[in-house]
């Protein structure tokens, strides 16, 4: 939420060309699940970077807690109990935004500014644009984003944008004791990601894949997946992308088409009156009126 | 009904009155908000409900009125808009009833082209409401999948553009014919007005024959 004005690549519901005079880099986060020991630094030093603070929850026989995303939880470890190969894996999955290079949320949403994407990949929700309509979350192929009651407002991970805008890496990244979060330019990132994966296969592990899903043309956080030829086991999506549905319901084109039709019927009903004219009761018709009692 | 001033006959009693109105108000409430949230370029109308939070609060509420006003009112009204012979014949003739040539079809209370709107209307306002109630946060929309949500919210902005393409339709067409505005307004037309538009509807309350 920092301003970064010069720097918005993209807004939701806009019309207007954004300044395009200054680059950033375009910035990736790694998140290498084959490192993590789950130990939700990550989880809590996005709560304090963020001042936020989640209720307290009740265990509900597993090590995800708070069981789920929301307006206070915008990273979340999930810890997931998966039988591969006939043994028990603990797969854990760092949950959150994924900052896609085509986001649904922002094709999606109808308030101007709401949502923007920065020329770093970032995409960032400004709630004060934001009206509520909940769009977003149904435009987005990972369901991340949350609407929160009290205020109407839909919150998400920022990828600490105010900290990238001045140099720093996000919360999460400076916390993460074993380097399974990295965090650096999008092409330094991929290619460390190509390195740790051949380590994992040489470790035995031959479905390992990296997770950038190319349906919303790669995202700016990233997966290492020893298992992925299965990431729906880490609960990711398949074969994300944004719904064709949720294409062509928000398009540019079908919308201006609708538009420039109901201008046509104001025209046609213009030009229609001048050519015609009104449509009265014809003169030799209403002497008879008279007569009448 | 004859009415005992004169030559003014009552077509549109003062509770049909009031209940067209409110479903005109409320429509362009839906409108103007609709509208600001189909397209960026009226997106400015949101200044009008004070803002786009309160304006994408009010519209399901106003959606709600609109549904509440309008089915009592078409309940009422169907039974004169009864698919007829001579309302095909209207709908064949309907370029020769623009140019405002005389058709000479003994219509009843209402043309091929009114009750085309009506039937139009009635299942447009039901989807417009179901898949409403689908994408209404944070009430609702929970409690359905994002498919379905994606999947309503397109049904709903389709259904959303033939109204107002209908209802441009039907604003045009009361400003056009001389005297429809003036009657859904006192609610009363001329033997003249009620003789040219619709004979078999004015014969059935005068109980007198045309010529």
């Amino acid at each position: 939420m920092a301003n970064q004005s010069l720097d918005v690549v993209r807004q939701s519901a806009g019309m207007a060309t954004p300044p395009s005079a200054r680059k950033t880099m375009v910035v990736g986060k790694l998140i290498d699940v084959s490192r993590c020991i789950g130990c939700k630094a990550c989880q809590a030093a996005c709560m304090e970077w963020n001042d936020l603070r989640d209720q307290v929850g009740s265990n509900r026989g597993a090590y995800t807690n708070p069981p789920d995303l929301d307006d206070q939880s915008w990273c979340l470890m999930r810890f997931n109990e998966v039988e591969i190969g006939g043994r028990l894996q603990w797969l854990i999955l760092k949950d959150g935004c994924l900052h896609c290079s085509n986001p649904g949320c922002l094709d999606a949403c109808p308030a101007p500014g709401a949502i923007v994407q920065y020329s770093n990949g970032i995409v960032d929700f400004h709630e004060e644009n934001c009206i509520g309509c909940g769009y977003c979350i149904t435009g987005c192929p990972f369901n991340i984003p949350r609407l929160r009651r009290a205020d109407s407002r839909v919150y998400k991970c920022t990828l600490c944008s105010d900290r990238v805008a001045v140099g720093l890496e996000p919360a999460c990244i400076k916390t993460c004791p074993t380097q399974a979060l990295c965090f650096g330019s999008k092409e330094d990132m991929l290619e460390l990601a190509h390195h740790r994966l051949g380590d994992l296969r040489e470790r035995g592990f031959a479905q390992a894949a990296i997770y950038d899903p190319p349906g919303v043309d790669g995202t700016h956080v990233f997966f290492v997946l020893p298992h992925g030829d299965r990431p729906e086991a880490y609960g990711l999506p398949k074969d994300p992308r944004v719904s064709p549905v949720v294409q062509v319901w928000r398009s540019p084109v079908a919308r201006g088409f609708g538009v420039v039709t109901m201008f046509s019927v104001l025209v046609a009903g213009i030009l229609h009156y001048m050519r015609h004219g009104p449509l009265e009761v014809p003169e030799d018709k209403k002497p008879e009126e008279k007569k009448e009692p | 009904m004859p009415n005992p001033d004169g030559d003014l006959i009552l077509r549109y009693p003062v509770a049909e009155r009031l209940a067209h109105w409110t479903i005109a108000i409320t429509f362009i409430f839906l409108f103007t908000s609709g509208l600001a949230m189909f397209h960026p370029f009226f997106f400015w109308l949101s200044s009008l409900f004070g803002g786009g939070q309160f304006m994408r609060f009010i519209h399901p509420i106003a959606g709600v009125v609109l549904v509440i006003f309008f089915y009592p009112y078409a309940a009422r009204e169907w039974r004169n808009n009864r698919w007829l012979p001579v309302d095909s014949e209207w709908v064949r003739k309907m370029f020769a009833y623009m140019r405002k040539e005389e058709l000479g079809l003994d219509t009843h209370r209402y043309n091929g082209g009114q009750k085309l709107m009506f039937w139009s209307m009635v299942p447009i306002i039901a989807v417009l409401f179901l898949t409403g109630v689908v994408t209404w946060q944070p009430w609702f929309a929970p409690t359905f999948t994002a498919s379905l949500r994606r999947i309503a919210g397109l049904i709903h902005a389709t259904a959303a553009f033939i109204m107002f393409v209908g209802i441009g339709i039907h604003w045009y067409a009361a400003y056009w014919t001389k005297g429809s505005i003036r009657a859904m307004v006192r609610g009363t037309v001329t033997r003249a007005w009620a003789r040219f538009h619709y004979p078999a509807w004015y014969r059935e309350v005068t109980g007198k024959d045309q010529s």
